[in-house]
C-alpha cells in the first residue's frame, strides 16, 4: 500500500491553529526555563571558579549530578515521583506538568550553562588575575572589573548555542503531557495518520526558532565584541 | 512521611535488566554506525570540493538544529513510507541515532583533523600517497587519537540520548521503568533507581575523560 501524501493537513483547520499554539508553547517553555537556567547557571559557574574549595565542590557536584542523568528521567522524576511526596495541595495543582517541565528543564540547563561560565572565566589569562590583584584590587573587585567584563563576552557564543539547545530540549516536555510543538505533531498523527507531514511541519517550526535566535545573537555578538578578540569564522 | 520500598526494584529486576540491556544494545549499534559516518562527515566538512562541502555542511547544520525527539518521530513516520511496511521501533531508533549522532561526532573529528599540521599532510603527499591513503594512514589515526576525550564525552551524551527511544515505545530502560510504574505506582523508587544507574555509568565515563585530559595535559 503506497503512502498518500496530504500536505493540506498542515494548513487545514484545526491543525494549523494547533501547530501555532504548539509553537507558542515551545517558545514559552524555552524562555521561562531560560529565566531559571541563566542566573542559576551563572551562580554555579561562578562558585566553580572561586578559590574556596567548598564552593568549588558544591558547584562540581551540582554539575556532575544533573549532567549525568538523562533529561527525560529527570522530568519523570519531578513530575511523577516528587509531587505525591508534597501532599495533595501540590499534586492536584492544575497545570502541574507545566511547572515541572519549566523547573526541570531550567535546573538541568543551569548545569550546562555553569560549564560554559566556568570555562569562560578560565579563559581569562591567569596573568590578568595576578595583575588585577597586584594593583590592590580585592578578590571581589577583580571579579567585578576584570574577569566578568572579559569572561562574559567570551561566553556569549557558547551561551547562544545553549539558548538554542533549550528550545530543542523543550520537546521532551511532551513526555509528561504538554502539547507543545512536538506533542502537537504527535497528536495530529493520532487524528489523521499523517504523522510524516505533521512532524515535517513541526521540524520547520523548530528551524524557524533556531534561525531567529542565530540572527538575533549574531547582532548582539557584533555589538559586544572585545576589539581584536573572538571573531567567529 | 517518605517511604522508600526497594522491594519493587528487586521484584522487577529481570524486567529492568532487560530494559538496560536494550539501552546498551541501542547505544552500541548507534555508536558503531555513527562513528564511521562521523569520520566521513568530518572529511566532507573540510573538503575543498564545493559539491561535497555544501551538501555535507547543509546536512550537519540541519540535523543539529532539529530536536532529537523530532528526528526520531520523523524517521519513525518516514521509514514505513520508504519501505512500504511496518518498521520496528528499534530500527527507527537506530537509524535516527546514527543520523543524529554522526553530525556531532563529525564536528568533533573535524576539529581533530584541523589540529593535524599542514606539514604532516604535505609530508604524507610528498611520499607519494594519494588522498585516501593519506587520510587512512596519517590524518584519521592522528586526529582520532587527539579527540578521544571529546568522543567519550559525546558517547556519554549518546548513552543518555538513547532514553528518548522511549517516545516510540521501544522497551528500553526508561520505558521498562514506566511500564512497571503503571502497574505498581512506585515512581519514586523506579525513577530514582533509573536515575542512579545512569548517574553511576555516566560518572564513570566522565571520570575516565578527566583522567585522559590530565594525562594529555602532562604530555604537553
Amino acid at each position: 500500500m503506497a503512502y498518500q501524501f496530504d500536505w493540506s493537513i498542515i494548513w487545514s483547520e484545526p491543525y494549523f491553529r494547533w501547530l501555532i499554539i504548539g509553537l507558542i508553547k515551545t517558545i514559552e517553555i524555552g524562555l521561562l526555563s531560560w529565566i531559571i537556567a541563566l542566573p542559576l547557571g551563572i551562580g554555579i559557574g561562578t562558585l566553580r571558579s572561586l578559590p574556596n574549595k567548598a564552593c568549588r565542590a558544591i558547584g562540581a557536584i551540582y554539575v556532575e549530578f544533573f549532567r549525568n542523568i538523562p533529561l527525560l528521567v529527570q522530568l519523570f522524576f519531578w513530575y511523577y515521583a516528587i509531587p505525591p511526596l508534597l501532599g495533595t495541595r501540590i499534586s492536584r495543582l492544575p497545570n502541574l506538568e507545566w511547572y515541572c517541565a519549566i523547573f526541570g528543564l531550567g535546573i538541568y540547563t543551569a548545569s550546562r550553562v555553569a560549564e560554559h561560565v566556568r570555562s569562560g572565566f578560565n579563559s581569562v589569562p591567569i596573568g590578568q588575575r595576578f595583575a588585577a590583584l597586584s594593583t590592590g584590587l580585592s578578590q571581589f573587585q577583580m571579579f567585578r572589573y576584570v574577569i566578568i567584563p572579559y569572561g562574559f563576552r567570551i561566553m556569549i557564543p557558547p551561551l547562544t548555542t545553549e539558548f538554542l539547545t533549550i528550545f530543542k530540549n523543550s520537546a521532551l516536555a511532551m513526555t509528561i503531557g504538554i502539547l507543545e510543538l512536538s506533542g502537537i505533531s504527535w497528536r495530529i498523527n493520532e487524528y489523521t495518520f499523517h504523522g510524516f507531514e505533521a512532524t515535517t511541519a513541526a521540524i520547520g517550526g523548530y528551524l524557524i526558532i533556531g534561525l531567529t535566535i542565530i540572527f538575533l545573537m549574531g547582532q548582539l555578538e557584533k555589538r559586544l565584541r572585545v576589539p581584536g578578540l573572538m571573531r567567529r569564522e | 512521611m517518605i517511604m522508600v520500598d526497594v522491594s519493587v526494584i528487586i521484584e522487577n529486576i529481570d524486567l529492568l535488566w532487560g530494559g538496560l540491556l536494550m539501552t546498551f544494545k541501542l547505544f552500541i549499534v548507534a555508536l558503531a554506525g555513527g562513528l564511521p559516518l562521523g569520520i566521513f562527515l568530518g572529511l566532507g566538512r573540510l573538503s575543498s570540493r564545493k559539491w561535497i562541502y555544501y551538501p555535507v555542511s547543509a546536512y550537519v547544520h540541519f540535523i543539529r538544529n532539529v530536536p532529537l525527539l523530532m528526528l526520531i518521530f520523523w524517521i519513525y513516520f518516514s521509514l514505513p513510507i520508504l519501505t512500504g511496511g511496518l518498521v520496528e521501533p528499534f530500527y527507527a531508533a537506530v537509524v535516527s541515532f546514527i543520523i543524529f549522532e554522526a553530525t556531532y561526532f563529525g564536528e568533533i573529528i573535524r576539529a581533530g583533523y584541523q589540529s593535524v599540521s599542514k606539514g604532516t599532510i604535505q609530508a604524507a603527499y610528498s611520499t607519494g600517497l594519494n588522498y585516501w591513503q593519506m587520510a587512512r594512514y596519517i590524518l584519521i589515526p592522528i586526529a582520532l587519537r587527539r579527540v578521544v576525550p571529546s568522543m567519550i564525552t559525546q558517547s556519554i551524551v549518546l548513552f543518555q540520548d538513547t532514553s528518548l527511544a522511549y517516545v516510540i515505545g521501544l522497551h528500553e530502560f526508561v520505558r521498562m521503568a514506566s511500564l512497571i510504574d503503571n502497574r505498581v505506582i512506585r515512581p519514586l523508587e523506579l525513577y530514582g533507581f533509573v536515575a542512579i544507574v545512569f548517574l553511576v555509568i555516566c560518572s564513570i565515563g566522565s571520570q575516565i575523560v578527566k583522567r585522559l585530559e590530565t594525562k594529555e595535559g602532562e604530555r604537553k
